[in-house]
């Protein structure tokens, strides 16, 4: 007995070990990129260090100073990040329930269609997508980057689902009695029960348009329009090879958001990783 | 009288096509027609500046087939994703055993799996340009790292052997390997909460009933949990193995964004990528290549799923007769 818990404690101490390592391998990478984005160029070549330097301002001015429109570009980003989330979060709770409680020709087909364009992988249409855009001639315009949110399959499967286990038809017989319309008894009544599904969707539909790079990239030519990830993407250039500290500084302000977000949700969202998805 | 109820039901059920209606021309314009697009663009001669094609028949798929650069994407791929998807299952299965395991009573555990799924949601752009930086040369983190444990590479100049800073974007296993860690980097932590909630839907009878029969820990873990999981490891490979076939972000952005060293990063949409928007803008055999990824993948995921599922079915076949 004593022999068995001896041995389970030993399991312990490595596991832990383990997981402790583990943790080092998500934050050093991280916590590099921070203190090296407050360090100089000098400082930086002297070597690692896990204390903060002062130059951030400095390194800040190196950045921004060279036609790299850091808050353009976050203002950009936060823009399409909130307008596609509030698109696909409406439209796709909209699709949910017409799909849920209506009985009309062709529902089985729609949501096989949904099922489909899932497991499709998004390079397969994406060079008539470029080519049909261009010819509309609307590259280098937000509208391409908004409208296709409208048909976000995932979160319609998601939400049908959560739909299934919470709304019950006396409530919607109710309302109809009551003489509210389809349309106001949804945005009134249907609306706000879903809004815990609503928020777990709306939260991982702006991190996917926060952290959107390719599509953006394709389309968008005008500087200005730039979103982080397209701006971070130009510290490759010639024109930092020297500013270490500038480089680090403009990749931690795209990431730097994310964390402080996922700090305060970080048990919602992963609540909400498996809530949808998998249920085969 | 139970023809006009029928009919009213009918005529709210109509309601249907209007909520569904914006998801289905968003659809249709968007994504079907895009689709339906591409395949017409793969069969014709699409390029550069030009806005007018004809029609080649199959002359871009003869030439992909026969395009060592494709191969080699596909190569890189596969191997990338591999390197990747193997480490990922793997310590995923074994940390959520380790979370889940009631008698090892780990703590901090909400902690711990909030950690690792982090970098899951960072931008992956980002991430990439991060890596960049931290293994540069020769003056990148890394670097420094290993100069203080007084690790060098032995580079041989003017007959002389010098001791220097590793340049790792110029050997093919090392950029390989950076690739596939930030893949895993980014994934595992998603796969160990995928696999936990499989561990917590099979039904806690099954163990009590095996612990009853004398059943320790390593024994439950082979003969329950893995078996229960099956279903679950399936689903996570398979939808690895199509995200990993679209690997882009990283493979792109760490070195020149054309696979470097030696195009032996070059994922399949970096191929991509690099012949339609770059160059001559060969736009009909970008679709192409799109066409032969989406192929290689389909058949990849049909035979990953009969190869797994049929063994299963045989033996539930197999215990039915023996009954």
């Amino acid at each position: 007995m004593i022999s068995s818990t001896n041995a389970l404690n030993v399991k312990r101490f490595f596991v832990y070990l383990f997981m402790l390592f583990l943790v080092l391998l998500a934050i050093v990478p991280i916590y590099l990129l921070l203190i090296n984005a407050t360090r100089s160029t000098a400082q930086i070549n002297d070597g690692i260090s896990l204390i903060p330097g002062h130059n951030m301002a400095y390194n800040w001015h190196a950045l921004t100073s060279r036609g790299f429109q850091i808050q353009q570009g976050f203002f950009n980003s936060l823009y399409l990040a909130v307008t596609t989330t509030i698109v696909t979060v409406y439209f796709s709770a909209l699709t949910a329930y017409g799909l849920h409680i209506y009985n009309f020709k062709g529902r089985k087909l729609l949501w096989g269609i949904i099922l489909v364009i899932m497991m499709l992988p998004a390079s397969l249409s994406f060079i008539g997508f470029y080519q049909f855009v261009s010819r509309l001639h609307l590259l280098n315009s937000y509208i391409p980057l908004i409208i296709p949110a409208i048909a976000a399959a995932n979160t319609v499967l998601f939400l049908r689902q959560y739909l299934s286990s919470v709304l019950s038809m006396e409530l919607i017989d109710a309302a109809r009695i009551d003489g509210a319309g389809e349309i106001r008894t949804f945005n009134t009544i249907i609306f706000p029960i879903i809004t815990p599904a609503l928020a777990a969707q709306a939260i991982f539909s702006f991190v996917a348009s926060w952290n959107n790079f390719f599509t953006p990239f394709v389309l968008i030519s005008s500087t200005k329009k730039y979103t982080l990830p397209m701006l971070v993407q130009m510290l490759r250039g010639d024109i930092y090879r020297t500013e270490y500290g500038g480089i680090y500084l403009g990749i931690a302000v795209s990431l730097v958001p994310i964390l402080i977000f996922y700090s305060f949700m970080s048990r919602f969202i992963i609540s909400g990783i498996t809530m949808g998805g998998v249920k085969e | 009288m139970k023809q006009k109820t029928i009919g009213n039901e009918t005529r709210v059920n109509r309601w249907g096509y209007f909520f569904v209606l914006p998801f289905v021309l968003a659809f249709v314009l968007f994504n079907l027609y895009p689709t339906i697009y591409t395949f017409v663009i793969a069969f014709t001669d699409l390029k550069g500046l030009r806005n007018t094609f004809t029609f080649v028949g199959l002359k871009n798929f003869a030439k992909l087939v026969s395009d060592k650069y494709f191969w080699g994407a596909v190569e890189n791929t596969f191997v990338m994703w591999g390197w990747n998807f193997i480490p990922q299952l793997g310590i995923a299965l074994l940390l959520s055993i380790w979370l889940s395991d009631i008698r090892l009573k780990l703590k901090c555990k909400g902690f711990f799996r909030a950690v690792i799924y982090m970098p899951n949601l960072l931008t992956a752009a980002s991430v990439a340009m991060l890596f960049r930086s931290l293994f540069a040369y020769p003056i990148g983190p890394v670097n420094q790292f290993l100069q203080s444990l007084d690790i060098y590479a032995e580079v041989e100049r003017n007959g002389t052997m010098i001791r220097e800073a590793f340049q790792f974007f110029r050997s093919v296993p090392a950029s390989r390997g950076i690739v596939a860690f930030i893949q895993w980097w980014m994934w595992y932590g998603n796969t160990v909460i995928m696999l936990m909630a499989g561990i917590t839907s099979i039904s806690a009878s099954l163990y009590e009933s095996a612990v009853v029969d004398g059943a320790n820990s390593r024994q439950t873990t082979w003969h329950i949990t893995l078996p229960m999981l099956r279903p679950m490891m399936l689903y996570i490979l398979v939808t690895s193995m199509i995200g990993g076939m679209q690997m882009l972000e990283v493979p792109f952005l760490l070195t020149d964004m054309r696979g470097a060293p030696d195009f032996k990063i070059r994922t399949t949409n970096v191929y991509l990528y690099n012949m339609a928007f770059q160059g001559v803008n060969d736009y009909a055999y970008a679709a192409a290549i799109s066409i032969g990824v989406f192929i290689i993948t389909i058949v990849l995921a049909l035979f990953i799923f009969f190869f797994l599922q049929d063994r299963s079915e045989l033996k539930k076949k197999r215990v039915g007769v023996t009954k």
